[in-house]
């Protein structure tokens, strides 16, 4: 067996083109120990993918929880100042500044007389967009024909006992509803009649008074905004809604801590996975060392064969990891979010750098430890 | 023989041991901490997500419509019906009374502040800051501090026994009132302790202890909204059930889960002629949010479980590789397979056991530290960890050294001593 490798490496030696020496070394080595370099390859790789995995979700996981977030509703509301009304293109306003990234659902209140003379909030709004943005409602049945409501479980025990349709006035004009279904949300608006916005404008001729708004950005993007709105809607008063924006950013924040504390262990085992199989395979090699050592080749020659031994495998460690890596934070991001975490480029200078550093690191340590042996030493076996 | 061949083993490579060791300590304690971590997030996350306020509301039984917008009651506040004050401690004599984090009571009056130049009324809002209750033996604080942590105060919070109010932030702009100024509400001056904000309706109302408002409205002991703050356990197919149609075996079940609705049906029987609801938009979403950081945590464990199994396996395949001279020599001496393959488990386990424990030693205090540091509480570990962690480590390190031996074991002698590899 022994014979057969070695008349294959003249024959091989023979057919490859005359590179340099420096270079013919370092693929020599690769190839001979195949296993060796394999296994410290399989852990440059892995380790290099956990690092990707774990800085990528890092990185990710706020805009990920920030959109379970979203489901507590609104984190902005815009209110009509006090004896004012909300100019008529305050709608079109707050959604152009919000392009997109977010929900605004406008809101009408009045208090209605039922024919037996009780009070009651009734209020016109976007049903459509209220069942996207406030999905915790618990709704028996979402109206979908004109003059169908919403009435919350509270109001519909005084209004319509038996689910029958009923009459609501408003400053002498009367309005027929039937009730669709009823809502029940354990808050204020268990006591409300909703209505759609444009059966409520007809029968009131009200314009809304309120606009809550579900911004999707970071905690930066939505005080942004906040500013842009009451500049263009001087009428209105544009606050956050604190509850929700503090309770927010407390969890985001402990959650980030705890991945990022989680982060740094898992990367630090994975250096020193890579740290121990990678100083076993140079100290392995201290023949190597030292033939090369008595053929008469410097010790800074030496040590540079085995950065750039290093340097080589960190790079495609890095690379081939950091694929793997990405794939792995896509899948989590599957399974947990239902959506994939995306890729994020600038994560990878970053593992570069490092498993680079980890390699050099420990391809120099064994050699500093064996400077100073003589090479008969080695090579006798000792 | 076999135990001083162990025992030597040990005694002169002391270097190589060493490093096997600290790669197994290292690994176990990561993994250590990170289980850790992920089986208490939960707990600490949920904790966080009390943040959001309160979970629970009670009303009176026989409660007429609220006519309110915006958060501003329309309605005379004065009609309609009333808990009982006295009935509030007893919610500390539920079954669950451990997982309620704190409650706080509403009552709004109407009132008029004299030099108010819009001159019309006004809600003044009585509720507990911080009050001292006793139940039984115990002595507890409640009140909106705890319920409503995003109300910030600037001077000072009112005592609950004193007759000092909160003004809201822009009715005190409204008014040019300051903290330590005086203000007179219906006819009597009460200090202003400081000025609220909260980004909801109280901004415009003034905020005051309970005592001050029932005696405004002339009902001792009355209390029109009760808000609770619980711990509770996502929703599930049981806790979906109404609990009228569940046999008595399964109702025991419910009843003794702490489930959103579950607190409510108990805090209904604790609080005569009450109504006790979830606030749906708090209670339904902290499921799902809390169910993704678990989840997330969860992966990230195994994640960190796989990179210290696979560190633990490095060091050890390392380690053995590294004696393939003296597996040459035992095996030129005579030694069989099975010998030579049992000294190196017996020294991975002796390996994998020391490691262990310290590092399950040392995990416990990094996650201790990871708890303080990042939810200001302690993470607990659970004892019946130590067990498992134990086994894992010894399995990881078996599984890790069989490869490395199997080569060990299978080299021949011959190349081995000669020095080849």
């Amino acid at each position: 067996m022994r014979s057969r490798q070695n008349s294959d490496l003249i024959n091989r030696r023979a057919a490859t083109p005359h590179t340099s020496m420096f270079l013919r070394m370092l693929m020599r080595a690769a190839v001979l120990r195949r296993g060796r370099a394999a296994s410290a390859l399989l852990a440059m790789v892995v380790a290099a993918a956990v690092a990707t995995a774990m800085l990528n979700l890092y990185v990710d996981v706020q805009a990920k929880l920030r959109k379970e977030f979203r489901n507590y509703g609104a984190n902005i509301v815009v209110v009509a100042r006090e004896g004012e009304v909300l100019p008529a293109d305050a709608l079109e306003k707050v959604e152009s500044a919000l392009a997109g990234h977010g929900l605004a659902v406008p809101f009408a209140y009045v208090v209605a007389r039922t024919s037996d003379g009780q009070s009651v909030v009734v209020s016109g709004t976007n049903l459509d967009q209220v069942r996207k943005l406030d999905s915790w409602w618990s709704v028996t049945a979402w109206p979908n024909h004109s003059q169908d409501a919403l009435v919350g479980t509270r109001a519909a025990a005084v209004v319509s006992p038996q689910g029958k349709p009923f009459d609501l006035s408003f400053q002498e004009r009367t309005i027929h509803i039937n009730p669709a279904g009823t809502l029940r949300t354990g808050a204020s608006e268990d006591s409300r009649i909703y209505l759609s916005l444009q059966d409520f404008e007809n029968w009131t001729g009200v314009q809304p008074s309120t606009i809550e708004i579900a911004s999707s950005g970071s905690s930066e993007e939505v005080n942004a905004l906040i500013q842009k709105l009451s500049q263009a809607l001087p009428a209105a008063e544009v606050r956050p809604i604190r509850q929700i924006m503090e309770g927010e950013a407390r969890v985001l924040g402990k959650t980030r801590a705890t991945l990022a504390a989680a982060a740094v262990l898992i990367i630090a085992t994975a250096a020193l996975c890579v740290l121990s199989t990678l100083i076993g395979w140079v100290f392995d090699r201290r023949r190597d060392f030292a033939i090369m050592k008595a053929l008469g080749a410097s010790e800074s020659l030496i040590g540079g064969f085995f950065a750039a031994e290093a340097a080589a495998l960190g790079t495609v460690g890095a690379i081939v990891g950091f694929a793997v890596g990405v794939g792995v934070a896509a899948w989590i991001g599957r399974v947990n979010f239902h959506a994939p975490v995306v890729p994020r480029f600038n994560v990878l200078p970053v593992v570069l750098v490092g498993s680079i550093a980890v390699a050099l690191i420990s391809a120099v340590l064994p050699i500093f430890l064996l400077r100073r042996v003589q090479p008969a030493m080695i090579l006798r076996g000792e | 023989m076999f135990g001083r061949l162990v025992y030597e083993s040990f005694r002169r490579q002391k270097r190589r041991k060493l490093l096997a060791g600290v790669a197994i300590t290292l690994g176990v304690g990561v993994a250590t901490a990170m289980i850790a971590v992920a089986t208490d997030i939960g707990d600490k996350i949920s904790r966080e997500l009390r943040t959001y306020g309160a979970n629970l509301i009670v009303t009176p039984q026989e409660d007429t419509l609220d006519v309110q917008i915006g958060g501003v009651d329309l309605k005379p506040p004065s009609d309609g019906a009333y808990l009982n004050e006295a009935d509030l401690p007893k919610i500390r004599g539920t079954f669950w009374h451990h997982n309620i984090v704190g409650f706080a009571p509403m009552l709004p009056v109407s009132v008029r502040v004299s030099g108010d130049a819009d001159a019309k009324n006004l809600t003044l809002l009585g509720t507990y800051f911080s009050k001292r209750l006793t139940f039984g033996k115990e002595d507890f604080a409640t009140g909106v501090r705890i319920t409503h942590p995003w109300w910030k105060v600037q001077g000072a919070w009112p005592d609950d026994n004193s007759s000092d109010v909160l003004l809201g932030e822009s009715l005190a702009a409204r008014l040019g009132r300051k903290t330590g100024d005086e203000i007179e509400i219906s006819g009597q001056a009460h200090r202003v302790a400081g000025i609220l904000s909260t980004g909801g309706a109280e901004d415009a109302q003034i905020v005051a202890p309970l005592a001050l408002a029932q005696q405004i409205l002339g009902k001792p002991g009355a209390v029109r909204r009760l808000y609770v703050s619980a711990l509770t356990k996502p929703e599930d197919a049981l806790s979906r059930r109404d609990p009228k149609s569940m046999n008595p075996e399964m109702f025991d079940r419910w009843y003794c889960s702490p489930y959103v609705a579950s607190i409510a049906y108990q805090l209904q029987e604790a609080i005569p002629y009450s109504r006790a609801e979830q606030i749906r938009q708090i209670a339904q979403n902290e499921g799902t949010v809390l169910s993704r950081i678990k989840g997330l945590m969860l992966l990230v464990t195994l994640a960190a479980l796989f990179a210290s199994a696979l560190a633990v396996s490095a060091a050890m395949a390392t380690a053995i590789f590294e004696r393939r001279g003296e597996v040459g020599l035992m095996k030129a001496l005579g030694a069989g397979n099975v010998s030579v393959a049992a000294l190196f488990f017996a020294e991975a386990l002796l390996l994998a056991l020391i490691g262990g424990v310290v590092g399950f030693a040392g995990g416990a205090l990094l996650a201790r530290q990871i708890g303080r540091s990042i939810f200001d509480s302690q993470i607990t570990i659970e004892p019946v960890l130590f067990p498992v962690i134990l086994a894992i480590a010894v399995i990881v390190t078996f599984a890790g050294s069989a490869m490395a031996i199997r080569r060990a074991v299978k080299f021949d002698p011959v190349y081995a001593l000669r020095g080849e590899a």
